[in-house]
């Protein structure tokens, strides 16, 4: 076996000689996806023996595109957003050996889908505020509380999940991380209906929920510093790939406005040609972005990237409905649905403008990623910290 | 997609470029230049165009220019623009290189890589590169006409000049100049007028003038990038020092998350205006829209990261012994220059087969 990690070459021949011995219109989905798992060829910057192959992080697209090129099955990425992009880099920084075994093979091929414990009624950007109690009992722990906008929470199998553990101490220092199976007794999932009549998150309700130690995620007391390595991983999963001109939200517009003549106004034209404007801008800066990245000199242009993609599906979204007059008051569908991803493509213009307002709070809202981008990239100073060296529990609310 | 990074040459490039600027242009010697009559800084023109040989990087090395590309020379803008430099680098080793490029003239190219002497387009400075307006008339080889706002217009040796249905080279002493009291006074205009001025005839047509307004149009988007930049970080070094109701300005969200704001849009412009300079540099198909963009959105970029970095510095900003007040008018003058974000929007809806209602 090699010890040098594989370079670009090496990759694609790896990737020829799979699909030589796993012809992808022969082979069952979940078999491939095991055995391109296995292969190293799943996430080709990961260890060996966890679907990788301890290659550079930026020789992925090339093997992702190889295989979509030979039409091989895909994991479905937008089903697992929370497991790919941010259960699996916290697993695999925090994990032990049998953690990363037991859960990054079933994770990348989507046999089991995730979800992530977080949000609480009283703790959303200030996440450290959680309230959500988890007790040592044995070789075990007893957890009880609350969580809210739990997206998928109704697929998922396992869960990412926060809880306190010292009440006694401030309130960064006082959490654990968890992996929750949400099969276990007392955890409860009720759909939360959102403003777009749907119910893609949850409440999700723990009564006396047995976790064993083993499925804790780094130690006790340092939940803090595992979630912040989750929510890092978000905001990077928020870039996205190289796409084309006019993807998106822009397109839709964009061909609405060249197939119906009738509908244009000299206003809207003007607000169309900005909106596409700036999606180019975001677009060009994606790209430089990844060129970066494959020049390894990775920038902090990423945490702008998210707010621009949320004022722009929002300012775009709300485009299209004015341009459709009277057509933009007709909904397709309020029914209660319980959706299995977020589909911006075939739902309703309605839709595209009020599930696009959840683009700047969900993942962190936009105010919070501005304070970020002001303290962490310009060096400005922090906030007036009031709850510094206060214990959890004196803490108002 | 274009290389949107900078590679090591730029880098070195930049660096003696700033260097230069540091030791020439601080400024403080801008400020004191923009009450001297002299059009622009000859002594800083001279440094950065012939001895650091800035002007003739586009030029093939056969035409005594550096060989290199419009990528390199966009580098050199950026820094221009950083300082809000008062040299006639876009007018003449910008604007009328590319239309003596564009046009195949072999005589005067390369005086102008040299530096040696200075030219420029005879156009407004508004003008985009869609519609030049012709107002000068030739009557066999001799021009009669005026001109109105051309940039860098009391600079010039050579101006090169649209006129019938071609372009000239005059004398610039062959012209009647006179000196615009201008809204930036770090590239001021001129308005001008020819009567019946002996002329060489460089170019048939108006392809070369548009080459040159387009590229003149992608450096100007490295420029806008260059003087965001300097406004930011002027401005967030400020609000770090400056201390009110007992803590630094820059701890408040008000601030901050504007600050944030510009930091991302400035972001967005380098990629931009990268992509509209290696479109340019490479002939890349793609260059008409990738000009219209850069110049769209630079344009409010720039002007936006000047009007806040006079705002954040508050009485100080408003003062003529501060140099925000240089890059807001280098800033509403560039948005201006070589067609406003609205009229690239216009020529864009047409490339992009978005038709106007
Ligand atoms: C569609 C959707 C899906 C979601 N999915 C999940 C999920 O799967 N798992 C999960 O755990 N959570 C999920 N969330 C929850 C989400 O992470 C939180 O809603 C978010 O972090 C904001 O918290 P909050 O709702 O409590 O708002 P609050 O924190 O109460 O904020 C309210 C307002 O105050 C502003 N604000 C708060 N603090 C500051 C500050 N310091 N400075 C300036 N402004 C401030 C906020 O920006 C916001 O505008 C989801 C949310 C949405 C909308």
């Amino acid at each position: 076996m090699s010890t040098a990690p594989p370079d670009a070459d090496e990759l694609s021949r790896r990737v020829g000689e799979f699909l030589a011995a796993h012809d992808p219109a022969e082979t069952a989905p979940q078999e491939f996806l095991r055995a391109r798992f296995d292969a190293g060829l799943a996430w080709v910057h990961y260890p060996e023996g966890l679907g990788g192959l301890g290659a550079p992080r930026h020789l992925q697209p090339a093997v992702d595109r190889r295989f979509a090129e030979a039409g091989a099955s895909t994991n479905h990425p937008e089903r697992n957003g929370i497991g790919l992009g941010m259960a699996a880099p916290t697993i695999l920084a925090f994990g032990t050996e049998e953690q990363k075994r037991r859960f990054l093979r079933p994770l990348w091929t989507g046999e089991e889908l995730w979800c992530q414990l977080f949000s609480e009624p009283g703790a959303g950007s200030d996440l450290a505020a959680l309230a959500t109690r988890a007790v040592r009992d044995g070789d075990a722990w007893t957890v009880n509380g609350q969580k809210v906008w739990t997206s998928m929470a109704h697929e998922a199998r396992w869960a990412i999940l926060v809880t306190r553990t010292d009440p006694d101490v401030p309130k960064h220092r006082g959490m654990t991380y968890f992996v929750c199976d949400m099969t276990a007794p007392g955890v409860e999932v009720r759909p939360l209906r959102q403003m777009t009549g749907e119910a893609e998150f949850n409440e999700v309700f723990l009564t006396d929920v047995r976790i064993p130690d083993e499925h804790r995620l780094g130690a006790v007391g340092q939940g803090w510093q595992v979630s912040t390595t989750t929510l890092m991983n978000e905001r990077v999963a928020i870039g996205g790939g190289a796409v084309p001109r006019e993807s998106g939200m822009i397109g839709v517009v964009a061909a609405l406005w060249r197939d119906r003549p009738e509908l244009r106004t000299p206003g809207l034209h003007d607000a169309l040609l900005r909106a596409w404007v700036e999606t180019e801008a975001a677009r060009l800066t994606g790209a430089r972005l990844r060129q970066q990245l494959t020049a390894g000199q990775p920038g902090p242009e990423g945490s702008g990237a998210k707010l621009a993609f949320a004022r722009l599906n929002q300012e775009v979204s709300g485009l299209e409905l004015e341009l459709l007059g009277e057509e933009g008051l007709r909904y397709d569908d309020w029914t209660m649905r319980r959706p299995t991803e977020v589909d911006f493509t075939r739902r309703s213009p309605g839709y595209r403008y009020l599930r696009a307002k959840g683009n700047s709070i969900e993942g962190g809202t936009s105010e919070i990623l501005r304070n970020i981008i002001a303290e962490r990239v310009l060096g400005l100073p922090g906030e007036i910290r009031v709850d510094k060296d206060v214990a959890w529990k004196d803490l108002p609310r | 997609m274009s290389d949107l990074l900078y590679g090591e040459i730029e880098n070195d490039l930049r660096a003696s470029v700033r260097e230069v600027l540091a030791d020439k242009a601080p400024w403080t010697s801008v400020l004191a230049g923009t009450e001297k009559d002299e059009p622009y800084d000859a002594p800083l023109w001279r440094a950065v165009a012939a001895q650091l040989g800035c002007a003739g990087l586009p030029v093939p090395e056969e035409l005594g220019g550096a060989g290199a590309t419009w990528r390199e020379t966009a580098v050199v803008m950026e820094e221009l623009g950083r300082s809000a430099a008062p040299v006639p680098f876009l007018g003449s080793a910008v604007i009328a290189t590319a239309a003596l490029l564009a046009a195949g003239e072999r005589e005067l190219l390369p005086r102008l890589a040299a530096g040696e002497r200075i030219a420029v387009l005879a156009v407004p400075f508004g003008t985009a590169p869609y519609d030049v307006p012709v107002t000068v008339e030739d009557a066999g080889g001799a021009l009669t006409g005026e001109v109105a706002g051309v940039a860098d217009g009391m600079a010039a040796d050579v101006l090169l000049v649209p006129a019938g249905d071609g372009l000239y080279a005059v004398d610039a002493t062959d012209a009647r100049r006179t000196a615009v009291t201008s809204l930036d006074m770090t590239r001021r205009l001129a308005d001008l007028a020819f009567s019946a001025a002996p002329a060489r005839r460089v170019a048939e047509g108006a392809g070369a003038v548009r080459a040159a307004l387009r590229t003149g149009a992608a450096m100007l988007a490295s420029e806008q990038l260059g003087l965001a930049e300097r406004c930011l970080d002027d401005t967030v070094a400020y609000v770090k020092t400056r201390y009110q109701f007992g803590r630094p300005i820059g701890s408040y969200q008000g601030l901050k998350h504007r600050l944030a704001d510009l930091w991302a849009s400035i972001t967005q412009a380098r990629a931009v205006a990268r992509h509209a300079a290696s479109c340019v540099a490479a002939g890349d198909e793609d260059t008409p829209i990738a000009v219209a963009v850069a110049q769209a959105h630079c344009s409010a970029v720039a002007l936006k990261a000047a009007e806040e970095c006079v705002q954040m510095h508050g009485g100080i900003g408003f003062t003529w012994e501060h140099p925000a007040h240089l890059f807001l008018k280098r800033a509403k003058a560039d948005s201006i220059a070589l067609g406003t974000p609205d009229r690239h929007r216009a020529a864009l809806a047409a490339l992009v087969d978005l038709p106007p209602a």
